[in-house]
């Protein structure tokens, strides 16, 4: 009987995802252009990925993004936690407005940072200009358009993680923080030796989640950027979709999609492995 | 009360801290400050200068946006959808959640790590197939279709958060129930969900604050201005080359504005529900 309970779930989650990903992978190996009959082409769509500039570009940016990622926002995210665990007083506070980009809209969040910070018309970037300040617009030039969206995701994530890691540094037992403090250990060991140890698993799950959420970054660069200027800011979803949705060519942006899986899937074989600990009690 | 360890008695040592975790607040702050600031000035001031305080207040701006993005039209659309998805995501996966904690079918183990392996599957790998089969069926620009597209996507989360919740009941309860004469839908329904509910307003609240801020299944599937949500025509809007920055910074508090308030009032829930359901219970 109770089989009865799974099947709302599962008859949705099916048909949304599970049926069109195995079409999905299918498609990869067909010409389409959404409208007519697919046409089987074998590797065609992947050799024509290999040599596309493009798509290498798209690939190399995520690779940039994800070694900005795993270091910057999680050493933040880190420092602010064991900082709010000395500070004590007011740590709710602080963790709450660090929280606070997390729920707005990253629509809203991209247009913010572009019209009002970074535009040279109406942004804060454009008044440092008229002062005279050598100041540029990130999201304009080739070099630096990826690390004006990525400043603007760092941003908007990296008090998550200080959240997380705090809530994890809290639950390390105290009287092992206690025993040495006794003991007269610096706080630095305390952390190097004690706290870091102590919420490890929490630190490797969110480098697992980031490797598998920076392969899927769409938003921000399709809002800022759209991959521009001269594909400088592609990634591999936005180039999937505007293969499919501008092009219209579908088996392509299918080709794309298999390959964002490709790295998710080793990720997300850590992730169910770190998340099946749980499930031994 | 618990007995908490200082970690550092320094006052030096603190004064620094509170100096870090206050310069990374104005940071956390400084690009929100420029929405609220802004969304009261006058256009041709924000070109001047977008950090001053505003000269005349233009509350204009509000109205002006409220027509422009069609928000009477929109938001409606919006809190339809939002409702829809909440109602079908917690009344879905409280099912679900329920005899998977309880290890009700032998299989809970294969169902449960299917639904881990759908939470980091690239939207890209099931989006394409999705859209022109949707498209074929008319169902483009259908509210209710979206929603199942959030409730496939966003479920897997609701199911592990609610899970942790059922896991805290005791058995007893449950036998006490059973032994009662119960049969097994009123003890899921009578004893079991009045118990999690908790947890389902947790749920709800995250559902909600997720799909009113989704963009991509949104900009793609509901690109009918009688169907687009308040995320996507304030996209359009601020899109748009002769940009009133002011106007913008309106539409963009309006949408905002209830987010946060909910936020500020649930803080607890919001953060202790959004860092759950991907780290673990």
């Amino acid at each position: 009987m109770y089989r009865l309970y799974l099947v709302p779930t599962l008859l949705i989650n099916v048909v949304i995802i599970f049926i069109p990903a195995v079409l999905t992978i299918a498609l990869a190996f067909f010409r389409w252009d959404g409208i007519t009959t697919p046409v089987f082409i074998g590797l065609q769509n992947f050799q024509a990925l290999w040599s596309d500039r493009v798509f290498w570009t798209a690939l190399t940016n995520n690779l940039i993004w994800t070694g900005i990622f795993l270091t910057i926002p999680i050493f933040m995210g880190l420092l602010a936690a064991t900082l709010l665990l000395i500070a004590r007083r007011g740590s709710m506070f602080f963790q709450v407005i660090y929280f606070l980009p997390m729920i707005i809209a990253t629509a809203i969040l991209a247009r913010v940072w572009q019209g009002m910070i970074y535009s040279p018309v109406s942004g804060v970037n454009g008044m440092l200009q008229r002062m005279g300040f050598p100041t540029i617009d990130p999201l304009s030039q080739p070099s630096t358009a990826l690390l004006g969206i990525a400043t603007v995701d760092l941003w908007h994530w990296w008090g998550f993680l200080c959240v997380i890691f705090f809530a994890a540094l809290r639950q390390v037992p105290q009287e092992q923080i206690e025993f040495a403090r006794l003991e007269g250990v610096s706080f630095w060991k305390i952390l190097r030796y004690v706290l870091i140890p102590a919420i490890w698993p929490t630190i490797t799950l969110m480098m697992i989640m980031t490797v598998i959420w920076s392969f899927l970054v769409f938003d921000f660069v399709y809002i800022l950027t759209q991959g521009g200027p001269a594909f400088s800011s592609e990634v591999l979803s936005t180039l999937a979709y505007r293969s499919a949705f501008y092009d219209l060519a579908v088996g392509k942006a299918a080709a794309v999609a298999v390959v964002i899986s490709l790295f998710g899937l080793v990720a997300t074989a850590f992730y169910i492995r770190a998340q099946a600990k749980e499930f031994h009690q | 009360m618990k007995h908490e360890v200082k970690l550092v008695e320094n006052r030096a040592t603190l004064i620094l801290t509170y100096t870090v975790l206050s310069i990374a607040l104005i940071i956390t702050l400084f690009p929100i400050a420029l929405l609220v600031l802004n969304s009261v000035k006058p256009a041709a001031q924000i070109v001047q200068n977008p950090l001053a305080w505003p000269e005349t207040f233009r509350w204009d701006n509000f109205t002006r946006a409220w027509e422009d993005a069609r928000f009477s039209q929109t938001m409606l659309n919006s809190v339809i959808l939002t409702a829809t998805t909440i109602v079908l995501v917690c009344t879905t996966s409280s099912l679900t959640a329920y005899v998977l904690a309880r290890r009700k079918i032998e299989s809970w183990k294969i169902v449960t790590f299917y639904l881990l392996g759908t939470t980091t599957a690239p939207i890209q790998l099931f989006l394409f197939p999705l859209y022109f089969g949707f498209a074929k069926l008319g169902l483009i620009n259908n509210t209710f279709a979206v929603a199942l597209i959030y409730t496939a996507i966003f479920s897997p989360f609701a199911v592990m958060l609610l899970r942790t919740y059922f896991l805290a009941i005791p058995r007893e309860l449950e036998e006490a129930a059973q032994i009662d004469g119960a049969n097994h839908w009123q003890v899921f329904t009578k004893v079991m969900l009045p118990i999690v509910s908790p947890g389902i307003l947790t749920v709800a609240l995250i559902i909600g604050l997720y799909s009113w801020n989704e963009f991509l299944i949104a900009t793609t599937f509901l690109q009918g201005s009688e169907n687009m949500t308040a995320v996507v025509s304030f996209f359009l809007l601020s899109g748009q080359y002769s940009s009133d920055w002011g106007e913008i910074m309106a539409a963009a508090l309006i949408i905002v504005l209830p987010v946060v308030v909910l936020f500020v009032l649930l803080q607890r829930r919001f953060i202790e529900g959004m860092a759950g359901g991907s780290v673990k219970g």
